[in-house]
């Protein structure tokens, strides 16, 4: 008798088609539309694109923190080891929260409580999901200051958030995020709010606990730097939906989307710096991300994009694979050549 | 902390002086002879001359004034045209009711207030928010005697099931007392809860909005963690302030709610001595309320520290 095949074990998050809007004066605000990817166990996965692509909506979505109102996930889905969120009660949401999911965001200056000590802030979350007792979660969040590198940690127990810098308090974010044990880390532009000095070490830090955690890191950016040191496979959103997707060595070497072309700085462009090209920060291209509140026909991109032909105007491309694992939604993606 | 506390105390000096300053000159202003009201309606003239000899009446402004500076200082507030008895006296056998009255009261209004509040901004915009505002807003606009007047027909007259008016000291027993102040305290308490109220919902709602919230729902916190460990604590400086200040508008109310309860307090004696033009007992306890008044918001300002760790004396 020859064994069963085995399935395929279901990624560890999976977004299906999902769709997030807004309600404006305007009407709906599209945020998110159609917006489907796997991460796996341990992977790390980034999310790429301009201010106002859906990045942060994505990723709020996945632990269910739109608000609501204004904002609703109106489609799709979001699998978590193969159960669906949407189906989830607001306890079981919360039994996932900060244990199974956890987050950390861009603004360490204002996501810290100022009332609350960092050895409060950091073993609220240890007793609520493990049910420590106080002098337990304050061993703990010790243990967790340490790990994060933080100078004289038994200090900064009973520090309060003002007193500490920009990059230490990302550190205690991420103290916080980690106490638990995560499978998954969001990170929600981690580094962006910092000095460069202090984003270099800050990112060490994460990749040195991600080689010690094994969690699966989401992780939003900005910086292409930051996707080329930290990130296996990266997606690149504009205007709320998938442009491209691939691995990042691939993805970086031969941009298939104009979109992330742009963002590479590898499109010629009036009054360009060159310096700014070579910065490897994402890139400012001319024009401005279209208005999400009205619908949009053909490629969403097409009106700032330089390749643009008169059928991109028309209909809307498909992401479709060039490469194994390497998909994109433009009309001329097979022509695009290596960097 | 300790010199802070005491730097504040002596900042209050200034402040008592000219509301000395003021209250003396008022009645000193204000049309009427008391030597007139106690000589009674028999009197002549001369009578009421020699009355207001005997008073020092006729004394010039700065000779009173510095009389009864003077004597405050040495803890007299001077003696009843009327009753011919220490201000103090009067003053210290009508306090209980209205110490009770005032903090009764303010406790009712912040136990109705906060929960409110905090419930309104989180609900805010839905259904359980308008009817918390609503209610705040009839509150406000409620004169505390129409109120007073419809709790006693509701709960005395209709029900009966408390007493329509008097004061009961507690030493004659907890529960004769608290059954008394309850009627009173709950008047009184709900036109002060509506202001509270509201600073409350506005204050939480600016907080709500913040990213450390955001935080601590991505934590897993349930919504009473976040509302109270996170936010209310935030808000809390707001709302301790206009609770200091609500309770100049507690003075004021309690003027009223004793009069329309029968209640033998400090703001029973300053209507009928305002009645007599006893100037003696006027001004005593408006310097009292007013020491009171200043007192409170000093304790405000000293509970800040106890909620913002930022905040260092
Ligand atoms: N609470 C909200 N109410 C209304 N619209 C919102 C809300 N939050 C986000 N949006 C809209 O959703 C869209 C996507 O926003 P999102 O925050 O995900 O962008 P982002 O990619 O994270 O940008 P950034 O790089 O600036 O963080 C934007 O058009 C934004 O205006
Ligand atoms: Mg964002």
């Amino acid at each position: 008798m020859s064994p069963a095949v085995p399935l395929p074990a279901a990624p560890l998050l999976e977004l299906r088609d999902l769709d997030v809007s807004f309600r404006t004066e305007g009407g709906w605000l599209r945020a998110v539309q159609g917006l489907s990817f796997t991460l796996g166990a341990g992977e790390t996965l980034a999310i790429v694109g301009e201010s106002g692509s859906g990045k942060s909506v994505s990723a709020l979505s996945v632990m269910r923190l739109i608000p609501d109102p204004p904002g609703k996930i109106t489609g799709g889905d979001i699998l978590y080891q193969g159960q669906s969120l949407l189906g989830f009660s607001e306890r079981q949401m919360r039994q996932l929260r900060g244990n199974d999911i956890s987050m950390i965001f861009q603004e360490p200056m204002t996501s810290l409580n100022p009332v609350l000590s960092i050895g409060q802030q950091i073993g609220e979350a240890i007793r609520l999901h493990q049910g420590a007792d106080r002098p337990e979660a304050r061993a703990r969040a010790l243990d967790m200051l340490r790990l994060v590198q933080i100078p004289e940690a038994e200090k900064r127990l009973d520090a309060y958030p003002h007193a500490l810098s920009g990059g230490m308090r990302q550190r205690v974010m991420i103290a916080m995020a980690l106490a638990c044990g995560p499978r998954i880390l969001i990170a929600d532009e981690p580094t962006t709010a910092l000095d460069v000095t202090i984003q270099a070490q800050v990112l060490d830090l994460m990749r040195d606990l991600k080689d010690r955690t094994k969690a699966a890191i989401l992780l939003i950016t900005h910086d292409l730097g930051v996707v080329a040191e930290m990130a296996e496979r990266v997606i690149v959103i504009y205007a709320g939906r998938k442009v491209e997707e691939g691995p990042v060595r691939d993805l970086l070497r031969c941009p298939r989307h104009p979109y992330t072309r742009g963002l590479l700085g590898a499109v010629p462009r009036l009054g360009a710096s060159l310096k700014a090209e070579k910065a490897g920060r994402l890139l400012e291209i001319p024009g401005t991300v279209p208005r999400l509140d009205q619908p949009i026909i053909g490629c969403a991109f097409a009106p700032r994009c330089a390749y643009a032909v008169d059928r991109c105007h028309r209909e809307r491309p498909p992401l479709e694979a060039r490469d194994p694992g390497h998909l994109a939604a433009c009309w001329r993606a097979h022509e695009m050549e290596p960097l | 902390m300790l010199a802070y506390a005491i730097r504040r105390l002596l900042a209050t000096i200034p402040v008592m002086v000219i509301v000395a300053i003021i209250v003396f000159s008022l009645l000193y202003l204000t049309p009427g002879d008391p030597a007139a009201v106690l000589a009674g309606e028999q009197a002549t003239a001369d009578d009421i001359a020699r009355l207001r000899l005997a008073l020092g009446l006729d004394d010039p402004f700065l000779v009173r004034f510095g009389h009864w500076v003077a004597g405050v200082l040495r803890g007299d507030l001077g003696t009843s045209v009327f009753s011919n008895r220490p201000v103090l006296d009067l003053i210290v056998q009508r306090l209980e009711p209205t110490v009770a009255l005032t903090a009764a009261s303010l406790f009712i209004a912040v136990l109705i207030a906060v929960p409110l509040g905090v419930v309104a901004a989180w609900q805010s915009g839905r259904i359980i928010d308008r009817l918390a505002m609503g209610f705040a807003v009839l509150g406000f606009s409620m004169p505390v005697f129409v109120l007073s007047y419809l709790l006693i027909m509701l709960l005395s007259v209709e029900w009966n099931v408390l007493p329509v008016q008097g004061y009961v000291p507690i030493a004659y027993g907890f529960w004769p007392w608290a059954t008394h102040l309850l009627l009173p305290a709950l008047s009184l308490g709900i036109v002060n809860a509506a202001l509270i109220a509201r600073i409350t919902r506005a204050s939480m709602l600016e907080i709500l909005g913040q990213d450390y919230i955001r935080t601590a729902r991505a934590k897993g916190l349930s919504a009473p963690a976040i509302l109270i460990r996170h936010a209310l604590k935030n808000a809390a400086v707001p709302i301790i302030t206009v609770i200091g200040i609500s309770f100049a508008l507690l003075i004021s109310g309690v003027v009223v709610t004793e009069t329309v309860f029968n209640i033998p307090g400090m703001g029973r004696l300053v209507v009928d001595a305002i009645l007599r033009r006893d100037y003696p007992v006027i001004q005593g306890i408006i310097l009292i309320f007013s020491m009171a008044y200043v007192l409170i918001n000093l304790l405000v300002d000293l509970s800040y520290g106890l909620f913002d760790p930022r905040i260092r004396y």
